[in-house]
């Protein structure tokens, strides 16, 4: 009977281990506490005075995806209640959840009003649990404005006993009687040491083979724009992509009696930058140069050819727009009256494709105005 | 008797002809048996379909080519039943949930949440793999048409559920999907493939076909193919089937007769005609004769802006003057927001019309 148990709890062990290998590791390196949380100083401070004070106004977080608004509250209300009373007392919507009107009239209003649950003499050894619940609304601008003013009353009126958070990227989609009804928090973008160190952090615990005549780490950080999660997510495709063509070359070095030589490919289980580059769809750098020039040239049979190739090619056009925005921006040759012109057109192509248009046609236009303005 | 599209369509990852670094990435993955959600991208015709078909080939065997089709029906909000294909077997799905319109959004939450809560169970694993396979494979085309509100619901279920399903997001070009669905996703680019790679995968079929050319001199034969190849501005599917009909429709093909490489489609011919049209007489009159040619491209369903691009890009090839090229791509561009916005596609159509006839006059004058 014990060796069956036995082997039932081995079973089980081994299922979650399969299930961490295929948890993002978005999810698996969430802070667990206040203290994790990487470069939001003012916010954390003011957060970790209301642990030890245990009231807690309702609170809107606002600032650009990526910078740990969803892991602050959840790591706050991780501290507050303990992993046994986190379920009674806890409510997290977003937005793949049905969410309107009706939803705050029946849902939220009727967790909201319920009684909270008595704490067992543990966790209120362990845990502050002060008498409220948290009623977490992540993505909150994506919500109607008729569910945003259903919402005013009942944060108002049971405020006794639940606490509300909101969670939004603009802060102007959320209607005044709401804001105002909060105390608000900006979060704002990582700068990049604070980055950089989790993302160390996560490289060591996961035993990344990096490139080391590379900044590779530093790389990552430039394509995702201070959007940490954005980073983690390119680091495990890389790292995914980069084991598996490392168990295939494995595979093969056995069958030729290893070498003993350094592999000059690519596949040789490291990440360099140009692997990073491509799964995060950005385009070479001479490629786009190879635009510029043409650009400059003026010649506008080459510039329609050109254009041809770069849409067979499959690149985004969105991602020339950015990385040509970059590159012409920057360039110090152009004087800034030509900068002007140059980044009204870019807007204009920009609001285009935004709207569903073609895009060929649109980087057609875009290439040939830009030509024009040179 | 199928296609040659269909007969030579490679079947595993083993006997794709271009491409080498992408297969070999594909097969890396197949071969762990294991692979992230996966966002493929490219132009059509450049055979994204394929390597997905020859990856799923590689990671469950060859049960994935035994196909059914089911009807689903869902119920939307406002209480309307709604019917939707899914092409299924053992190991995967494949749905097209813009179909459905506006109401994606449903299909999205109600099938996928479906799928995502039952547990793959994996018994008879024919494969050569080792691991085994947890999770169902669910094959979304056409991603990028997709609305914003269905996108959105797929980001929290990609996260949720991503031990139980594998998402394979197929679309032309990722301009239009959201961000946070990128930066879930493993990106792979499928470019064209090039002249030279058309021209001997149509050798190749050639060869199996024995398709009879009036002379055996193989440079003659390649330049042939080549032109056929770019005629059909590098879509390989386009190309296969453009060169069967030429096959289908002579004996023996005659290399030396320049316009069967060309394959022109009659809307194709409409619009070249039309837009020599438009340079020659730019006045009221003519525009009452290219209203009645677009009502007729309408009416046969080709897409307003497959017509506007087309038209564009035919003008282009008729004047040199480099003002008037950006005059008229700066107006292509225009009228093509127009047709995306708004509901009636025959003003824009016409508006664009007389304005290239203004711009023409202008420049000429």
């Amino acid at each position: 009977m014990a060796s069956i148990l036995m082997q039932k709890s081995q079973q089980a062990d081994q299922y979650e281990k399969e299930r961490l290998e295929h948890t993002p590791w978005v999810e698996k390196y969430r802070p667990k506490n206040l203290d994790d949380v990487a470069a939001q100083d003012h916010a954390v401070k003011v957060l970790k005075k209301t642990i030890e004070s245990a009231n807690l106004p309702h609170m809107l977080f606002y600032g650009p995806p990526g910078t740990g608004k969803t892991s602050t509250i959840l790591a706050l209300s991780k501290q507050l209640y303990g992993p046994n009373l986190y379920k009674s007392r806890v409510l997290e919507l977003n937005a793949s959840d049905e969410r309107g009107i009706s939803i705050v009239r029946q849902k939220i209003k009727n967790f909201a009003r319920l009684t909270v649950s008595n704490p067992t003499k543990d966790d209120l050894e362990n845990y502050p649990c002060p008498p409220y619940k948290i009623i977490i609304l992540d993505e909150a601008d994506s919500m109607t404005n008729d569910a945003q003013s259903a919402l005013r009353r009942t944060i108002e009126n049971y405020s006794s006993v639940t606490r509300f958070c909101l969670i939004c990227n603009y802060i102007t989609r959320i209607i005044d009687p709401l804001a105002s009804r909060c105390s608000k928090f900006r979060f704002k973008s990582l700068n990049n040491d604070n980055a950089l160190n989790r993302l160390k952090y996560i490289a060591e615990e996961e035993h990344i083979n990096l490139n080391r005549n590379e900044p590779v780490l530093e790389e990552v950080l430039k394509i995702s724009g201070g959007d940490l999660r954005k980073a983690i997510t390119f680091l495990q495709s890389a790292t995914k992509l980069n084991n598996s063509l490392k168990g295939a070359q494995d595979l093969e070095d056995e069958d030729v009696q290893m070498l003993g030589e350094e592999g000059e490919t690519n596949a040789d289980g490291t990440i360099t930058i140009s692997s990073v580059r491509e799964i995060a769809g950005v385009i070479s750098d001479s490629v786009i140069n190879e635009i510029a020039e043409v650009i400059k040239a003026k010649d506008h049979k080459r510039i329609i050819t050109e254009i041809n190739e770069i849409i067979l090619q499959g690149w985004s056009a969105q991602q020339v727009l950015d990385q040509l925005h970059d590159k012409f921006i920057l360039d110090d040759q152009i004087n800034s009256l030509a900068k002007n012109g140059i980044a009204k057109t870019l807007f204009t192509v920009d609001k285009r494709l935004n709207n569903g248009t073609d895009e060929h046609v649109q980087l057609l236009d875009l290439c040939l105005q830009v030509a024009k303005i040179l | 008797m199928s296609l040659w599209v269909d007969k030579y369509r490679p079947k595993n990852l083993g006997s794709l002809s271009y491409h080498g670094t992408i297969t070999q990435n594909l097969q890396a993955l197949a071969r762990s048996g294991d692979f992230p959600h996966l966002l493929i991208y490219g132009p059509s015709g450049a055979g994204k379909k394929t390597r997905i078909y020859a990856t799923l080939n590689e990671i469950f065997g060859s049960q994935v080519e035994k196909l059914k089709i089911d009807v689903k029906t869902f119920v939307t909000s406002s209480n309307r039943k709604l019917e939707f294909n899914v092409l299924s077997s053992a190991y995967h799905l494949e749905i097209t949930p813009s179909d459905m319109g506006n109401n994606d959004r449903v299909v999205i939450q109600d099938l996928l949440k479906d799928i995502a809560s039952i547990e793959q169970v994996d018994f008879n694993n024919q494969s050569s793999s080792k691991t085994k396979h947890r999770f169902k494979v669910v094959i979304i085309n056409e991603a990028d048409s997709l609305s914003r509100d269905a996108q959105a619901a797929l980001r929290r279920t990609m996260e949720k559920y991503s031990s139980n399903i594998r998402l394979i997001l197929v679309c032309n070009s990722i301009s239009n999907i959201i961000p946070p669905i990128k930066s879930r996703t493993l990106l792979i680019r499928i470019p064209s493939p090039s002249t030279e790679e058309i021209s001997s995968i149509l050798s190749h079929v050639a060869r199996k076909e024995s398709v009879k050319f009036s002379s055996t001199n193989e440079a003659e034969i390649n330049k042939f193919l080549g032109t056929l190849a770019d005629n059909s501005n590098r879509n390989l599917r386009k190309a296969l089937l453009s060169f069967e009909t030429v096959a289908m429709q002579n004996e023996t093909i005659a290399l030396n007769n320049s316009s069967l490489s060309i394959i022109n489609l009659d809307w194709e011919v409409l619009i070249r005609n039309l837009s020599v049209t438009i340079r020659q007489n730019r006045n009221v009159a003519t525009l009452a004769k290219v209203r009645v040619t677009m009502y007729e491209l309408l009416s046969h369903c080709i897409p307003a802006r497959t017509i506007l691009k087309t038209l564009l890009f035919n003008l282009l090839e008729l004047f040199t003057q480099q003002t008037l090229i950006e005059e008229l791509v700066d107006l292509g561009s225009v009228f093509d927001e127009r047709l995306s916005l708004g509901q009636k596609s025959i003003f824009h159509l016409e508006g664009f019309v007389a304005k290239a006839m203004v711009a023409i006059d202008n420049a000429l004058s």
